[in-house]
């Protein structure tokens, strides 16, 4: 990380876009916990549902992140790294849950994992096993929305990073699998970690895809901002405060984790 | 061109006729139901409506624009959860009606202050077990909800198909087994056109407008638990006059055998 010298202004082009920028990003949270009803909130965080959907989130949020590092960080290296035909294409496909509706994104993998879907009725015809409603259905929707932050993360860095160490890992005779995970990971660790976050952060707010594949259902497949959403129905200063549980978890979450990784750097 | 003509004879009539007997009061009245030949009403209609309404108000929406061509309707329909429309009028959305899947909802919108008179009630709907063509699992009635072994769903509690099936499921003494608590009556019927339940509790209105992509199975508890539909014009309505028009449309016969044709009650 580069430091800021001591005596660098800010050129006004660019402080004054940035204070607009942030407020727009600030002000609706702000919004937020003016209106909470703060006096019956710790009332409301002992309502089991609660806890129960913030443990559900976290849980299918930091499995859904896993699975993408596990079958996202290969993808990155494929599109930065391989020279096979048809990359930009497969670039494009990789992106294709960013722009898709993420309702629409629940109804196509209905299509593929359902039990009337691809895959879905082959396994269900032959295990009598079926996806949607259950918790392995909110991890897949999860995963679907949420990988191609990772994905772009670290196809990012792997093309920011140089490539000649690779090479000369290479020429002193290390394996293509040898390289990369002991010359090219380490190289784009921050990247990945960067990439986790983002996908963490989106799997943890996902809501469309969830609700139409996984169905709601408290204690299986009600995250919080399905909770978030179903309490917008009825009681509007309840879905207040299930937003703000969200978002203080959220960012504690990740402010310690930026504590542990980033200060030791 | 044709009214351009007949509009000056109207108020020649109007002028005699007010001459002739009566005071100007009576002639002012007449002369403006004249010109509503002339369809006063313009501008942009919008109506906010729970989820159940959509294919209905989207036919009585065409015919509206048909009897008042200076009117669009049709694309300023908002249809979504009763609970959120109510939610997002008392915020301040600039709707000119509301239309409710129950008095619940239009409840909260009363009471805000955000209605323009009393809500009149315009149709009535009951729920309905919708299973996937071909009864697959082979449902019979309210009683196989509370079976473990079959995948079903339900509206969640929060709104108000969900608040129906909660009275059905009381009245009946049965604890429901269902897999998932659906956001709106639509998402349920969703599922059940997508062959991923085996059923699901939606109103009449929905299995009818599902054609033949789901099929209908009645249930003598459906009667605990009649929705009613309160119709009423939003106090700060953009567009008050078109609004009460469309309320007077829905209330009338011709609205009223629109909605019966697609399955819901007359009040």
């Amino acid at each position: 990380m580069r430091n800021a010298t001591a005596g660098t202004r800010i050129p006004l082009a660019l402080l004054l876009p940035a204070l607009v920028g942030f407020a727009f990003l600030v002000l609706p949270m702000v919004g937020l916990v003016i209106r909470a009803p703060w006096s019956d909130l710790l009332q409301r965080l002992a309502e089991p549902q609660v806890g129960q959907a913030l443990r559900l989130s976290m849980i299918t949020a930091t499995i859904a992140t896993a699975v993408s590092m596990v079958l996202g960080v290969p993808i990155a290296w494929v599109l930065a790294r391989s020279n096979i035909r048809g990359r930009s294409i497969l670039r494009a496909l990789v992106t294709v849950p960013l722009v898709l509706p993420p309702v629409v994104g629940g109804v196509a993998l209905f299509m593929v994992l359902g039990r009337r879907g691809i895959i879905g009725s082959w396994l269900y015809e032959t295990f009598g096993f079926s996806l949607p409603f259950t918790t392995t259905a909110v991890v897949i929707a999860e995963t679907f929305v949420a990988m191609p932050f990772l994905i772009i993360s670290v196809e990012g860095a792997l093309r920011a990073a140089d490539a000649r160490f690779e090479d000369a890992a290479a020429t002193l005779g290390a394996g293509g699998w040898s390289t990369f995970h002991r010359v090219t990971l380490p190289l784009v660790a921050p990247g990945i970690a960067a990439g986790a976050v983002l996908c963490w952060a989106r799997a943890l707010g996902e809501f469309g895809a969830t609700i139409t594949f996984a169905g709601n259902f408290p204690g299986t497949t009600q995250t919080m901002p399905l909770a978030v959403y179903l309490a917008l129905q009825s009681d509007p200063e309840a879905a207040i405060v299930l937003s703000l549980v969200l978002l203080a978890v959220s960012l504690a979450t990740l402010a310690l984790l930026r504590e542990r990784w980033l200060t030791r750097r | 061109m044709a009214r351009n003509l007949r509009l000056p004879s109207a108020l020649v009539a109007a002028l005699l006729f007010s001459l002739s007997a009566c005071g100007g009061g009576e002639a002012g009245g007449d002369s403006s139901s004249e010109a509503a030949t002339d369809d006063p009403l313009t501008g942009n209609l919008t109506v906010f409506a729970g989820a159940s309404l959509t294919d209905v108000f989207t036919e009585l929406g065409q015919r509206f624009e048909s009897d008042h061509p200076n009117v669009e309707v049709t694309d300023y329909f908002n249809f979504g959860p009763s609970s959120g429309l109510a939610t997002q009028i008392n915020e301040g959305a600039p709707a000119d009606v509301f239309a409710s899947a129950n008095t619940t909802q239009m409840d909260v919108v009363v009471d805000a202050g955000s209605a323009d008179g009393e809500p009149t009630v315009f149709a009535e709907n009951v729920l309905q077990i919708a299973v996937p063509p071909g009864n697959p699992a082979g449902i019979t009635g309210l009683a196989d909800f509370a079976d473990p072994d079959l995948t079903l769903a339900i509206c969640a509690p929060e709104v108000p198909c969900g608040v129906a099936a909660v009275t059905v499921f009381e009245a009946a003494g049965i604890t429901p087994s269902v897999d998932s608590l659906e956001e709106d009556v639509r998402a349920a019927l969703t599922k059940v056109e997508l062959g991923e339940v085996d059923a699901a509790l939606v109103y009449v209105t929905d299995v009818i407008s599902a054609g033949g992509a789901v099929e209908g199975i009645e249930f003598p508890e459906a009667e605990e638990a009649v929705n009613s539909y309160p119709i009423a014009a939003v106090a700060a309505a953009p567009n008050p006059d078109a609004a009460q028009a469309w309320i007077e449309f829905v209330l009338s016969e011709a609205g009223a055998a629109v909605l019966e044709d697609a399955g819901f009650r007359a009040p």
